[in-house]
């Protein structure tokens, strides 16, 4: 691997950028691994990363059915935040965010991490004491976040419209943590440095089924590029999860809906944050390019698709014309689903299943992207010592039958 | 936006109806005498199916009634709509056990 700085940018940059190499190695799959990932989104590359760097694993495989960062990792509105109302999901989010902050020098790839600030509206009564409530829960935790009046809310957005509109903003909740990052470089970071570790990263190679010896233990999986053993498998296959996990007879507490996301025309630096409102469902930032990206919800139909009803959308951008009135003329380009894999407490689950030798990281609904790193890090950890580290120890798939569910509905934002 | 057959009203559009997930769930007649690990199965796991899939939806803003519909979720396109009690109708069902593993045999 090439390392970038400064120096390497200058003298490919007066030699006419010749001589750049491919940032990480087409590998062929080979007959065995010591462990293979499951998807190469975010959190599988996240993984083998991990998996390699920490764990001294160092025959690792990535298979990717499409093209890596194909899935919802090149589908969301990047999004970074940790304020989530339970002790168990901040310690797993704000893991995630401490991460991010160093990501771009641990990877020496710049993720564009821009902790910008994460604004969230509130329009209600309830609204104003469900973000207190939040705020409150997040500070004993040891998570910023802090309530802003409406004109403190406007002097922080001044786009923001707070009154004379259907549902006034009556206050919002922020995390100055939080922001965006550039969703591609995170998959292209992730795996440079895996493939740079020896990770053999494998696209166009689809899992058609799990193998098991005599005692019911993982020994290796099927693909469309033949046969690889394989001692453990970590499914990180997100809205198709069902789908790997149906090929050893096992049934997860998953729906997978399309959820969507649509982008404006690029204009010049207007928004200085991202901004989001549950209440009339809107969530909107803008990207470093320009456009503005803006998260509609999910349909109300499971489906594996890509692409969902344009109601979803326009119902998205009503919101987005009411709280924003000067985007009322703005053109959008184009919008997109990804499958989302939603759990009943909207929590993921990151753990051992009962098949020896595989994991499974997965459910994490509509808010995935803002853990990548901590996902795939604590993933890495279950997969490497087949015990869950102390952070993803709670997401179990036995949270289920024991009761200990861990009920975000209300942090997740996106309306289900 | 789906054009959805209600087997009371007649093709609808999506928006007067809710989806009330996966159909043929029966609750357990006693639920004290099941194991935890079939009211588990109830309450929470699902086939999450990547084909044709059997579900519920109600007609909120209509005739407010449910009604069971086979759809293939590689497409969104609904093969069959039914009326609650009713079975699937031939041909579709083939693809119902899978579809189901509560539902005990009962499309």
């Amino acid at each position: 691997m090439q390392p970038f700085s400064g120096l390497t940018l200058l003298r490919r940059g007066l030699s006419g950028q010749r001589g750049w190499t491919p940032q990480w190695r087409r590998a062929q799959p080979k007959p065995s691994y010591d462990a293979v990932i499951v998807g190469g989104g975010g959190h599988g590359l996240g993984a083998s990363y991990y998996l390699a760097r920490e764990h001294g694993l160092k025959n690792i495989a990535v298979l990717e059915k499409g093209w890596i960062g194909g899935g919802n990792t090149g589908r969301n509105t990047t999004i970074i935040r940790s304020n989530y109302l339970f002790d168990e999901s901040a310690a797993l989010y704000d893991h995630a965010l401490k991460l991010w902050e160093n990501l771009s020098e641990e990877l020496n790839y710049n993720v564009m991490f821009s902790p910008r600030g994460v604004m969230m509206l509130a329009h209600t009564v309830h609204d104003v004491q469900v973000s207190k409530r939040h705020i409150h829960a997040n500070r004993a935790a040891g998570v910023d976040n802090e309530w802003l009046t409406p004109a403190q809310a406007r002097a922080f957005c001044p786009v923001l419209k707070i009154d004379d509109i259907r549902y006034p903003v009556l206050g919002a909740a922020l995390q100055r943590r939080g922001g965006t990052a550039r969703h591609d470089a995170v998959a292209w970071g992730f795996a440079r440095a895996a493939s740079a570790l020896g990770v053999d990263i494998i696209e166009n190679c689809e899992v058609t089924g799990i193998r098991r010896d005599a005692k019911g233990a993982v020994e290796a999986v099927e693909t469309t590029r033949g046969l690889i053993r394989t001692p453990k498998v970590g499914v990180s296959a997100a809205g198709h999860t069902s789908v790997i996990m149906k090929m050893v007879g096992l049934q997860l507490p998953l729906e997978s809906f399309p959820l969507q996301a649509l982008v404006s025309e690029p204009v010049k630096p207007i928004f200085p944050c991202v901004v989001m409102s549950n209440t009339i469902h809107a969530y909107i930032s803008q990207s470093d390019k320009g456009e503005l990206v803006i998260g509609a919800g999910t349909d109300a139909y499971t489906s594996y698709t890509q692409r969902g009803g344009l109601h979803i959308d326009s119902h998205a951008l009503e919101a987005i014309c009411e709280l924003f009135p000067m985007f009322r003329r703005m053109r959008m380009l184009r919008s997109w689903g990804g499958i989302v894999d939603v759990t009943p407490d909207r929590s993921p689950i990151i753990a051992k299943t009962p098949v020896p030798g595989l994991y499974v990281n997965c459910g994490w609904g509509t808010g995935g992207f803002k853990a990548t790193p901590g996902s795939g890090h604590v993933f890495a950890h279950t997969i490497a010592r087949d015990e869950p580290h102390p952070i993803n120890a709670p997401f179990t798939i036995e949270r289920f039958r024991d009761g200990h569910l861990i009920d975000e509905a209300a942090a997740a934002a996106v309306a289900h | 936006m789906l054009l959805i057959e209600c087997p009371y009203c007649g093709p609808r559009p999506e928006l007067e109806f809710s989806h009330g997930g996966q159909a043929h769930i029966a609750r357990p007649q006693n639920p004290a005498e099941v194991s935890v690990q079939e009211w588990t199965d109830f309450l929470y796991m699902r086939s999450n199916l990547k084909g044709v899939h059997a579900e519920r939806w109600r007609h909120t803003h209509g005739c407010a009634r449910f009604f069971n519909a086979l759809r293939d979720t590689t497409t969104d396109m609904f093969l069959a709509t039914y009326k609650v009690g009713e079975q699937a109708p031939p041909g579709a069902a083939a693809a119902m056990p899978a579809a189901n593993r509560t539902s005990k045999g009962q499309p």
